[in-house]
């Protein structure tokens, strides 16, 4: 039951944004290569770094780079550093639960201050002026955000910090909301917008997507209102230059026709296997993701790795030492 | 001023009584104590009701041999497969692993008690640290076991979360043990020494069998609340997709995944979590029915 | 007994050296055991205080009363957790405890048949039994959207009276503290009635019959007499159910809405001490997994008092008996 005697079991835990795709390339993997089997689990991007850190799982992922800090902790038996490596761009939908209302648009102002808790009902002067077509009742409305520390989190509310003027939580993958309800992953936001009318809240883009969720049209920094999908949110890193983490950062990106709250989510390796299967295992598992795993990107609605970060994520993966065969 | 009157009024005539306050106030009475019975009824039914129609809408022999399946919408050919044989399996490892620590650790605890240290402080402030190890929360527990096990070991493990169970278990058993054991009769014990049994002898050839029922019982009862522990496994053993038999593995349980499935929005998984909860109760009630079974057996 | 000492003359000595050793193993063996149900404890108790310790010595007791809980500037307090903490839990035994004893009371007296009587104490204990987790499963998707409606009454008709409105001032939605209080309720409701029924059946029936023979009816005999004389193991349920209440975490955790603001609001999203530590232990590190520490020590503190002060009024009411 276990898969016999030459089978590796991977264990990872980390970001709940890219869960879906994970899920389906270990599980499309698994029959690539039967003998290796990867449990991934959606506990959320900070639970994923401090397991990473704390050598409690073979991989970890964030959606929110490590920060030098963490990288500080990193445990030196597992080599000089972690290899992070970037995987698939998500980005970060407002979702949400209104019955008669369809393409809701939200100006930064109005998104700003729904988050802030200065807009409190759906017939708030500024939501109605914007959509002036909408039937906005004046039922309260509710704030979902996530209760776990969380990449998504941290991607949004760097955006925040950089988009709304009265916002005083910082950034960072848990923060002080002044208003609303948590729930645990993208899963559990999801699932509350989907149960309580009147709810709105932030999710990756592939669950709004797969739960048939309504989502907002956003304003972006150049003025324009921006309705989600994978064209406009790749439109965002359209010529960034990653660091030498291979780090992406577009907290708020000034392209014109771009979608506003982009990033990118990555694996948390390490430099150094005890076990040599394992890292030629993980090895193979991402070099196949980002050829084979292509088609699954496009179909669960996230952005697929510009190309020029997907040859260097190839000569990130060399680092990380492999027992020679 | 009720009591006098009652007094008087039982004293000359029994029927006079009948249209009096007290009789009405019996009568409401009655009313209200029913009343809270009702009320009471209703949540408990309901939720027996809702677990019965929800929990048997995917039971079928596929929930025990096969894996959690990925998500998919209600119009996916697939929307009916898949189950949780790996969390049923967990389950069963993680409260085995604390069963074994804990039923050998409770009842010799027990036996200190009952047969050495009976009546004596010492087994005031052990029986005291035992009621106040029974109020600990379950998640402080799973904290514990996390920084003793998780982080020593540099995994979740199955081992963990026995572990975090085994001190879950252990002031049931403790309890229901000294009991048991404090209930067997003298004359056995000095029929043994008389016939030149030693302390060991007559402890574990005569006294611990003839209390058997009674520890049975308490295990049967800790067995019931470790199974059904979601606070403690969830950081602990956390979750695996895969078949699991190592026990120093990450490992699938009922319980985590009826709390990881029950907050998502897919309905295959949340039929699932809605299955697994029927599972996990019946397993609780199993243990409960069995344990009452074994104590009236014995009387 | 005289047969075995004539026979094994010889041996016996050997065999009293050996058993002799062996008797003192087991006794040490069983012993060590015994004090280790201590160890166990203070193992637990010592390991959450280390950890706590850099927290505390930031924070002080000032922690228990700051409203913040914010790991971006890591500064941390634990009030709203505290304040949720309790108000569930009150608000639980508030619903639970008529409730409850008056179900004991129907399930005790002879008011139903004996062949209704037995599977109702049947089931009640039983239901005491269930997981947490199926019971915030059931309130994710049938309790919390069947509580809606009348919330949302209450909301419009009291939010606006003085004082007591402060309790609903806040509009209704699927999650909230008001939800975690009434899904505490139903779970600690079969406990405090099972043990309350136990205790109303301990009451010896002389006590009974000479109140009756005094011409009390039955709810005088029950109020006068009964009630009285199982009162230390009514509170003892309470208190036990009480401590449950407070260190519950699964189904609050699901239904609470897990929120840090702190509102005087019973509409309004909250958090608990152990939903705190459930949402946020696994990924905090530093100075927040110590602060989450600090808040388990306080739980653990609470649940000790509420223990403590069960045995002592329990014992209390023994003696004026």
């Amino acid at each position: 039951m276990t898969g016999g005697g030459g089978a590796i079991t991977l264990n990872g835990a980390g970001a709940s944004a890219p869960n879906p795709l994970y899920q389906r390339w270990f599980a499309d993997y698994n029959k690539v290569d039967p003998n290796v089997q990867i449990s991934y689990q959606s506990v959320g991007s900070g639970a994923g770094v401090k397991q990473f850190i704390e050598q409690t799982v073979d991989f970890g992922a964030s959606d929110d780079p490590l920060k030098d800090a963490d990288r500080g902790k990193y445990p030196s038996a597992r080599g000089a550093g972690p290899v992070q490596i970037p995987t698939t761009g998500i980005f970060v939908v407002f979702a949400y639960n209104l019955d008669g209302v369809e393409n809701l648009k939200l100006s930064r102002e109005s998104y700003c201050g729904i988050v802030d808790g200065s807009i409190k009902t759906w017939n708030d002067p500024k939501l109605t002026k914007e959509n002036p077509d909408a039937k906005l009742p004046d039922t309260p409305i509710t704030f979902a955000y996530r209760s776990d520390g969380s990449g998504t989190t941290a991607v949004f509310t760097k955006h925040l910090v950089k988009s709304c003027p009265n916002w005083k939580g910082g950034s960072g993958k848990s923060v002080e909301w002044p208003t609303g309800t948590g729930a645990k992953g993208n899963e559990g936001v999801t699932a509350q917008i989907q149960q309580a009318s009147g709810t709105i809240g932030y999710t990756e883009f592939s669950y709004a997507k797969e739960n048939a969720l309504k989502v907002a049209t956003l304003q972006n920094k150049a003025g324009e209102f921006i309705t989600p999908s994978p064209e406009a949110a790749e439109k965002a890193l359209v010529g960034v230059e990653p660091d030498k983490n291979l780090v992406v950062s577009v907290p708020d990106p000034e392209q014109k026709d771009a979608y506003p709250i982009v990033s990118l989510t990555y694996l948390l390796l390490y430099e150094q296997y005890p076990d040599s299967a394992k890292a030629d295992a993980l090895k193979k598992m991402v070099n196949w993701a980002l050829k084979d795993g292509k088609a699954a990107v496009a179909e669960l609605g996230y952005i697929p790795l510009p190309d020029e970060i997907a040859t260097k994520v190839v000569t990130q993966l060399d680092t990380i030492k492999v027992a020679s065969k | 001023m009720t009591s006098q009157d009652f007094s008087l009024s039982s004293g000359r005539s029994l029927k006079r009584s009948q249209m009096s306050f007290k009789t009405l106030f019996s009568n409401v009475m009655t009313g209200i104590a029913f009343a809270c019975a009702i009320i009471a009824l209703i949540p408990l039914v309901a939720l027996l009701y809702y677990l019965l129609i929800n929990g048997f809408a995917r039971l079928g022999p596929q929930l025990f041999t096969q894996l959690p399946p990925p998500p998919y919408q209600p119009t996916s050919p697939q929307f009916n497969t898949g189950g949780f044989g790996n969390a049923f399996i967990g389950t069963l490892m993680t409260v085995g692993i604390a069963s074994a620590i804990s039923i050998p650790f409770g009842v010799f605890a027990s036996i200190f008690l009952s047969e050495f240290a009976r009546d004596t402080k010492l087994a005031d402030s052990i029986n005291f640290f035992t009621n106040v190890l029974s109020g600990v929360p379950s998640i402080v527990m799973g904290v514990f076991a996390y920084g003793a096990i998780v982080l020593t070991t540099k995994s979740y493990s199955a081992m963990a979360a026995g572990v975090a169970l085994a001190v879950l278990m252990l002031p049931t058993i403790v309890r229901t043990a000294t009991e048991a054991l404090e209930s067997v009769p003298k004359e056995l014990r000095q029929a043994a020494f008389g016939l030149g049994a030693t302390n060991y002898q007559t402890i574990l050839g005569v006294v611990l069998p003839a209390a058997i029922p009674g520890i049975i019982t308490g295990v049967m009862l800790g067995v019931a609340r470790a199974a059904g522990e979601t606070a403690p496994v969830i950081f602990t053993a956390l979750f695996n997709n895969f078949w699991n038999l190592d026990p120093w593995k990450p490992t699938a349980t009922l319980s985590a995944l009826v709390f990881n499935f029950a907050g998502t929005p897919y309905k295959n998984w949340q039929q699932l979590a809605w299955s697994a909860a029927l599972v996990l109760v019946a397993l609780v009630l199993i243990a409960n029915i069995l344990s009452r079974w074994i104590t009236q057996r014995k009387r | 007994m005289a047969l075995a000492t004539d026979n094994t003359q010889g041996m016996s000595w050997h065999r009293t050296a050996t058993s002799r050793f062996l008797d003192k193993g087991f006794f040490w063996l069983t012993a060590a055991f015994g004090i280790g149900v201590g160890i166990i404890l203070l193992a637990i108790a010592f390991q959450v205080g280390r950890d706590a310790i850099p927290s505390i010595q930031k924070f002080g007791l000032g922690f228990l009363t700051a409203t913040r809980w914010n790991p971006v500037e890591d500064i941390y307090g634990a009030w709203t957790q505290i304040y949720g903490t309790l108000v569930t839990s009150f608000m639980a035994l508030l619903l639970a405890v008529p409730v409850g004893v008056g179900v004991a009371i129907v399930l005790s007296e002879d008011f139903l048949p004996p062949r209704l009587q037995k599977p109702l104490v049947f089931m009640v204990e039983l239901l005491a039994a269930i997981p947490s987790v199926v019971y915030g499963l059931w309130g994710i998707f049938v309790l919390a959207p069947l509580l809606q409606g009348p919330a949302m009454w209450f909301y419009k008709t009291f939010a606006g009276v003085p004082v007591l409105g402060s309790l609903f001032s806040t509009p209704p939605t699927g999650r909230g503290v008001y939800i975690a209080g009434i899904i505490l309720a139903i779970m600690i409701l079969p406990i405090i009635s099972a043990i309350s029924r136990d205790a109303l059946v301990a009451v010896p029936l002389e006590l009974r019959q000479a109140a009756y023979g005094l011409g009390a009816s039955r709810w005088e005999t029950l109020f006068r007499v009964i009630i009285p004389a199982a009162f230390s193991g009514i509170v003892g349920g309470v208190m036990l159910a009480l401590g449950r209440a407070m260190g519950e975490t699964m189904a609050v955790t699901m239904l609470i809405g897990n929120s840090s603001n702190p509102s005087p609001s019973l509409f309004a999203q909250g958090s608990t001490i152990s939903s705190l530590l459930a949402n946020q232990f696994a990924e905090a590190d530093g100075l927040q997994v110590s602060s989450l520490m600090y808040a388990a020590l306080v739980l653990f503190g609470l649940t000790l008092l509420v223990n403590i002060l069960a045995e002592l009024l329990v014992s209390r009411v023994k003696l004026k008996m």
